[in-house]
C-alpha cells in the first residue's frame, strides 16, 4: 500500500535549505491573504494530524488554528498516551495515521531528520514544526513575514542573531531562508553557542563574539532562548552570558533607530533579554505569535492543493 | 582446511600477483590436497590434475583476507549468521574473515570461540575468531588471553567499545606481548562522541546533528601507541582507521618501530560525512564517514604502505534497525562484496595505486597484522586459498542479489570495474561468478 516513494509528496514542508525561492515567496504571499478572523473552508472535511513528540504551546496551537481556520480537522497525537509511548517505530505511527485517514502530517520530533524520514515513506504531505537542531521552516517563514510587515523588502537588511545558535533550528531555517533573499546576518554568541563551523550553513554568514559588533546598525535583532541546562553543559557561567550577551536598552541603541527585536520565543526575562526590551515598541515579538497563524494557513493549504 | 578432498585443481593461463614472494607474472598454479603444490610459468606445471580453472585474461591473488567482519552469531542471527556472512565473503572474494565478538552473548570464553568455529556453522571460507578483551566487553576485566588462543583466537578486541581504562589497556598490551597476540583497539574516547551520530564538520552542523570530533579517535590512538612503545614486544592493531590525526600517530609509532598496525575501510577511503546527504542511515557508521581532508590522508597512507590491511568491518543490519530516526539508526554497512570493486574502482583505476599494492592490502598484509601462518601468498606448500579477479570487468551491484542476511549498503547501484571471478578456498572453489 505504501511503496517507499523516497522523494516526500507534494505540498510537503520538510526544510527551508531546499525549498526554492519561488515557492518561498508564493508561501508569504499567500500568508498575506489568509486571516483566522475570516475563515475560509479550503480545507473543509481534511483530516489534519497534529503528531507531537515534544511539548510545544505556539507551534502546535497555531498550527490547530490554522488548520481550523482553513475547515480542516485536526487530531492531535503526542508520545504519551499513544503507541509511540509503547515503542512503536515513527514509520509504523506514520503508516497507522496514514491509515485512519490522514491527509496530511504536521510533525514536531527531537530527532533531527525525523519528518525527512517519514515523508521518504508516505504518500501524503509531512510538515516539519520542528526536528530536533535541524530547522524549524514554518518559524523561519513566519520571521520572514514579520520583518516584511515592518521592512519595505529584504534585501540589503542586517540581521542579527543572538544566542545559542548550535542547537537552534529556528536559527538553522532563518540562516537558509533571509540569506537566499540578500540579508546579511551576523550570528553572535560564545564559541560554544556559536562554533566557526556555523558560518558554513549559508552563503555570507558572518561570526563575532563581540555583541555591540553584531548589533550596531542592524535592522534586525534576533534573539534565541538561552536553555540553563545547556549553559551547565557548556560550563559557561549565566553571569557571564548575561553580562556579554543580554539584549539591553542602551545594547539596543547601538542598532539602526528602526530596528525590530524578535524571538522565536519562550522567552526568558532577565536572561536573553531585559523586561524593557521585550516590552519596547521596537519588539516584534507578539507580532510573530500572531503571524504564525496566517503563515501556517498558507502552509497548510499549499500542503493540501488549496493554494488558492 | 579441508583434508577430506584428494582432487587437485590447476588454475591455468592467468596472472599472478603475489606480493609476499614477489611475483607478479603470468603464472600456472597447481593446488592439491588443499594446498599449493606446485607454481610454474605457464604450460610448465608438472603434476597432473583433476580439474581446471581457466584464468586467462585474470588475475590470481592469494585469497584475501578481512580482518574486521560482524557476522553477528552467536545471537543475532536475524542480521547474519556464519553461513551468509562467509557465502557474501567468498562472493567478494574472501577466503579467511576475523569475526568481531560484540555477539549476544560477548565471545569472551574459549567454550564460544570453539563454537564459532565448529563445522554446524556451516562456514564456507575460513573463520578466525577475534575474541574479547575483556569480560564481556566491559572493560573492567581481561578475559582469559591464553585460552582463547588456544582455542584459536586470531586476536583480542572489545571492538564496538573501545578499551578506555588505561590501566587495562596496560594490562592487554602486557599479556598480548606474553602471547604473541594482537589487542585489537577500536579508538574512540566515548567522552567525546556522546549522544554523536555523525562526524562533526559543516555537514552534522547543517543536519543538526552532533558530531563526534577527530580528537576522539587521535587520542585514543596517540595514548596507545605510547602504551605500546613502553611494553618490549606488545601487538596493537588499530581498527578502522579514519582520521588523518590518527595516522600520524601510526606513522610515530612505526618510525619509533612499535608494533603498531592499522586497517581502513573500502567505505573510508571512498565516501565522505557529505555522503550522508538528508540522513541516509546506510551512510551512519562508526567511526563515521570524515572529511576530504582525511579521506586525502588515507589515500596516501594506502599508497606509501603506512596501512597494513583493508578491512570490510562488514556490519549487517535488519531494515527496521535501520529505517528509524537517524540518531536511533544502528551503526553500520555490509562490505564484504563490494570491498574488490571499490578498492579496484577507487584506488587502481582512480587513485593510480598499483594492483600489487592493492593485493597487499587484502592478502600479505593482514596475514601479517595476525599473523595468519601459511596463508596471504602462494607459496609451495601454503593452504590454497586463492582468489581469482577480472580488474577490467564493469558491472553493477544489486543489493537485492546479495548473499548477506541484511541490505545495509550505500553502493546499492553502484556501477564498479573489477569484480570477483572465483574464490578458492582450501583447494576447493567456494565462489563462481556466473
Ligand atoms: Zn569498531
Amino acid at each position: 500500500m505504501l511503496a517507499p516513494s523516497n522523494s516526500p509528496a507534494r505540498g510537503s514542508l520538510l526544510d527551508i535549505e531546499h525549498l526554492e525561492d519561488k515557492e518561498i515567496l508564493s508561501l508569504l504571499q499567500l500568508a498575506r491573504r489568509m486571516n483566522p478572523l475570516k475563515p475560509r473552508p479550503l480545507l473543509r472535511n481534511k483530516r489534519i494530524i497534529l503528531l507531537f513528540y515534544e511539548p510545544s504551546t505556539r507551534t502546535r496551537s497555531s498550527f490547530e488554528i490554522a488548520a481550523k481556520s482553513l475547515g480542516a480537522i485536526t487530531t492531535l497525537v503526542q508520545s504519551s498516551g499513544s503507541s509511540i509511548e509503547k515503542g512503536e517505530s515513527l514509520l509504523d505511527t506514520g503508516y497507522t495515521l496514514r491509515a485512519v485517514g490522514a491527509d496530511a502530517i504536521v510533525i514536531r520530533h527531537p530527532s533531527a531528520g525525523a519528518p525527512h524520514l517519514m515523508a521518504k515513506h508516505l504518500d501524503i504531505p509531512v510538515i516539519n514544526a520542528g526536528d530536533g537542531m535541524h530547522e524549524h521552516p514554518s518559524q523561519a517563514l513566519l520571521d520572514a513575514f514579520t520583518i516584511l510587515e515592518h521592512k519595505k523588502s529584504l534585501k540589503g537588511l542586517q540581521v542579527a542573531i543572538i544566542g545559542d545558535i548550535v542547537h537552534s533550528r529556528v536559527a538553522r531555517s532563518a540562516c537558509h531562508l533571509l540569506t537566499r533573499f540578500g540579508i546579511k546576518i551576523t550570528l553572535c554568541g560564545p564559541q560554544e553557542f556559536v562554533p566557526e563551523v556555523a558560518a558554513t550553513l549559508a552563503p555570507g554568514l558572518r561570526i563575532t563574539r563581540h555583541l555591540e559588533e553584531a548589533v550596531r546598525g542592524a535592522d534586525v535583532v534576533m534573539l534565541l532562548r538561552v536553555q540553563k541546562e545547556r549553559l551547565a553543559g557548556q560550563k559557561i557561567a549565566l553571569q557571564d552570558y548575561i553580562a556579554h550577551y543580554q539584549m539591553t536598552a542602551a545594547r539596543l541603541h547601538l542598532a539602526k533607530r528602526d530596528a525590530i527585536v524578535m524571538h522565536p520565543g519562550p522567552i526568558i526575562r532577565g536572561l536573553e533579554l531585559t523586561s524593557e526590551v521585550a516590552d519596547s515598541p521596537q519588539s516584534a515579538i507578539m507580532d510573530e505569535v500572531s503571524n504564525g497563524v496566517p503563515v501556517r494557513m498558507a502552509i497548510l493549504a499549499r500542503a493540501l492543493g488549496r493554494a488558492k | 582446511m579441508s583434508r577430506q578432498d584428494n582432487n587437485s585443481l590447476l588454475i591455468k593461463g592467468g596472472h599472478l600477483i603475489d606480493p609476499a614472494a614477489k611475483i607478479n607474472a603470468p603464472m600456472d598454479i597447481l593446488l592439491r590436497d588443499g594446498r599449493v603444490a606446485e607454481i610454474a610459468p605457464p604450460k610448465k606445471v608438472r603434476g597432473g590434475c583433476d580439474e581446471k580453472f581457466d584464468a586467462r585474461g585474470l588475475i590470481v591473488s592469494p585469497g584475501f583476507i578481512d580482518l574486521h567482519v560482524h557476522l553477528r552469531e552467536p545471537g543475532q542471527s536475524y542480521k547474519e549468521t556464519i553461513a551468509t556472512g562467509t557465502a557474501a565473503a567468498a562472493a567478494g572474494g574472501f577466503t579467511s574473515v576475523c569475526t568481531m565478538p560484540n555477539t549476544v552473548p560477548v565471545v569472551d570464553t574459549d567454550a564460544w570461540v570453539t563454537w564459532l568455529r565448529r563445522p554446524e556453522r556451516g562456514a564456507v571460507v575460513n573463520v578466525f575468531p577475534v575474541a574479547a578483551a575483556t569480560r564481556a566487553s566491559r572493560g573492567h576485566s581481561l578475559t582469559d588471553f591464553a585460552a582463547l588462543q588456544r582455542a584459536g583466537a586470531a586476536a583480542v578486541t572489545d571492538d564496538g567499545k573501545p578499551i578506555l581504562d588505561d590501566e587495562i589497556m596496560l594490562a592487554a598490551l602486557r599479556l598480548g606481548a606474553e602471547l604473541n597476540l594482537p589487542i585489537v583497539q577500536h579508538a574512540e574516547d566515548t567522552h567525546l562522541t556522546e549522544h554523536c551520530s555523525m562526524h562533526g564538520g559543516p555537514t552534522s552542523f547543517r543536519l543538526g546533528l552532533r558530531g563526534m570530533p577527530t580528537a576522539a579517535e587521535a587520542a585514543i590512538v596517540d595514548r596507545d601507541i605510547s602504551f605500546a612503545q613502553q611494553i618490549r614486544e606488545s601487538r596493537l592493531h588499530v581498527a578502522h582507521l579514519s582520521t588523518s590525526d590518527a595516522l600520524k600517530a601510526v606513522r610515530r609509532g612505526k618510525r619509533a618501530r612499535a608494533r603498531v598496525t592499522c586497517e581502513v575501510t573500502p567505505h573510508h577511503f571512498t565516501l565522505l560525512d557529505s555522503d550522508v546527504g538528508e540522513y541516509d542511515t546506510n551512510c551512519k557508521m562508526n567511526p563515521p564517514l570524515r572529511s576530504a581532508s582525511d579521506r586525502e590522508a588515507i589515500l596516501v597512507a594506502l599508497a606509501d604502505g603506512t596501512i597494513d590491511a583493508i578491512a570490510t568491518d562488514h556490519a549487517p543490519h535488519a531494515a527496521h534497525e535501520k529505517q528509524v530516526e537517524f540518531e536511533r539508526a544502528a551503526f553500520g554497512i555490509t562490505g564484504l562484496e563490494t570491498a574488490l570493486a571499490l578498492a579496484i574502482t577507487k584506488l587502481h583505476h582512480e587513485h593510480k595505486i598499483p594492483l600489487m599494492r592493492l593485493v597487499e592490502l587484502l592478502t600479505a598484509g593482514p596475514a601479517r597484522v595476525f599473523d595468519l601462518r601459511s596463508r596471504g601468498s602462494l607459496q609451495r606448500g601454503n593452504f590454497a586459498d586463492v582468489t581469482i579477479f577480472d580488474p577490467k570487468k564493469r558491472w553493477t551491484f544489486e543489493v537485492s542479489k546479495s548473499r548477506s542476511l541484511s541490505r545495509n549498503t550505500p553502493f546499492d547501484g553502484w556501477q564498479f570495474t573489477g569484480k570477483v571471478a572465483a574464490t578458492i578456498v582450501g583447494g576447493k572453489i567456494v565462489y563462481r561468478a556466473d
